[in-house]
């Protein structure tokens, strides 16, 4: 039966675990804007083998799952000499993942500025960077922000795949609180209502920021 | 016919010609434009007018021939006699001289109507804020839109919008200007002040102008010369009253009636 005093012990367990979760959360997601903008600037690069490389490092990252990549990263590379912290095999692992989604998004974005943006960009003889930074990404990030918010929340709620890798984020503290003292039901449900509740406040920031972007 | 100038010309087209695959939009074209010249470029659509202005304004490479700007070679470079494909750098150090208006405007709509003609100057002439700022201010003035420094492009009308383009491609200072068919899209309501505008700034006359338009009274008015182009080349040029008066060639003398008959 569920025992409110067994909750409230377990949750400061569950908090500080839920503290790893956020911040992997925001380590990976930062990892993959940065690796989603450059795989997209690659694949669109004038230079064949650039092009191609990103290209080829999409489909690959999209066509494999998740969980294979982190056991690649933590429990594979150090076959060969390279080892990861859980927390840095996480965070690479779920940034590269999803930075292959986001050069997706980020390239429906740039595909849908509008011809004349590039003309006037040059016919005001901007270089090639100020160009990228100051006309065309403003204009090609804007739109997308709805769909960016969506896929950061869609990495939270997988960062439970992380467990795998050994590191304590929610799901693992709950199954290590499960395993020590038999009651898995209380453990496992905070964890539910806890990633419920830090989803729904993400879409909830990432909705007022969308009307915010709007307005201007 | 050619117009003697003592100056050497701004702009000088050698055999350019343009293909799309087979398609040939330009067919070895010889053009000189000398500082300060106005030019108005007319023809029927699909002639190569707005052709001839994008590949000096380098947003469409030439099939073959030259085209100098103030005697640099635009789009080759010579290396040791041999003239070989400008790079990206060549082109920044050259493309300067050379502004342009749309017929679509292309401001940019996430900027006011302030930093759409400051972000420029700032950015690519390297003038600090404070500068650019008072350039900026004085373009919009001269184009009747400084009150409007805070408003966004989607809050202006078409023709608001086309005096913003012109005051920031005015602002960069270019020597010559490029004007492609800057009124097709506008209602005709709207056509007159941008005109306006333009001919002020014509009157001014330091910076040389090629006009591309449908805008024969405009043309007439404000051009030193008039260039008719049909099927890719220029088939006459004169003065305005050559070319509308005692237009010469059968197909301009068609297309004038064309128009005339509206």
């Amino acid at each position: 039966m569920w025992s409110w005093s067994f909750t409230w012990s377990t949750l400061p367990y569950i908090l500080d675990a839920m503290k790893m979760t956020i911040l992997a959360t925001i380590v990976g997601f930062a990892v993959a804007l940065v690796g989603g903008m450059i795989l997209a600037m690659g694949r669109r690069s004038k230079n064949r083998v650039i092009s191609l490389i990103a290209t080829a490092v999409i489909e690959f990252v999209r066509s494999t799952p998740l969980l294979v990549q982190l056991y690649f990263l933590f429990y594979g590379l150090p076959a060969i000499g390279i080892s990861f912290s859980p927390f840095t095999a996480g965070v690479v692992g779920l940034g590269i993942h999803y930075s292959a989604y986001l050069a997706e998004v980020y390239r429906s974005g740039i595909d849908a500025v509008p011809h004349g943006q590039w003309e006037a960009a040059k016919a005001l003889n901007f270089s090639k960077g100020k160009m990228w930074w100051r006309i065309i990404l403003p204009q090609a990030i804007r739109p997308v922000v709805p769909v960016l918010g969506n896929y950061l929340i869609v990495m939270f709620k997988e960062t439970p795949v992380l467990s795998a890798i050994t590191l304590v984020e929610m799901l693992m503290a709950a199954k290590m609180i499960g395993a020590e003292s038999f009651r898995y039901l209380e453990a496992f449900t905070l964890v539910g209502v806890l990633f419920l509740i830090l989803s729904y406040a993400s879409s909830l920031l990432i909705r007022k920021l969308e009307l915010k972007w709007n307005r201007t | 016919m050619h117009f003697a100038s003592k100056e050497s010309p701004v702009v000088r087209y050698r055999k350019v010609s343009k293909s799309f695959g087979d398609l040939t939009i330009l067919k070895e074209i010889d053009l000189d434009i000398a500082p300060g010249e106005k030019i108005a470029v007319i023809g029927p659509s699909g002639s190569g007018k707005t052709t001839l202005a994008r590949l000096l304004m380098t947003l469409e490479e030439p099939s073959s021939g030259t085209i100098e700007v103030d005697g640099e070679h635009l789009w080759h470079k010579n290396v040791n006699g041999n003239l070989v494909r400008a790079d990206e750098k060549h082109l920044l150090s050259i493309r300067g001289k050379i502004g342009m208006v749309f017929q679509h405007f292309n401001l940019f709509p996430h900027m006011s109507i302030l930093r759409n003609v400051t972000e420029a100057p700032i950015h690519v002439l390297g003038l600090d804020k404070e500068e650019a700022v008072e350039r900026a201010i004085t373009m919009l003035k001269k184009v009747g839109l400084a009150n409007k420094l805070d408003h966004y492009p989607a809050q202006l009308s078409g023709g608001q919008k086309q005096r913003v383009a012109i005051a920031r491609a005015l602002v960069m200072r270019p020597k010559v200007m490029l004007f492609d068919e800057v009124t097709s899209a506008l209602d005709p309501e709207l056509v007159g002040e941008v005109l306006e505008v333009i001919r002020e700034i014509a009157d001014e006359g330091e910076m040389a102008m090629l006009l591309i338009t449908h805008e024969m009274d405009f043309a007439r008015d404000v051009a030193d010369r008039i260039i008719f182009t049909d099927g890719g080349k220029i088939v006459e040029q004169g003065t305005p009253e050559q070319i509308f008066y005692k237009p010469e060639s059968s197909r301009l003398q068609t297309f004038l009636s064309r128009f005339r008959a509206g």
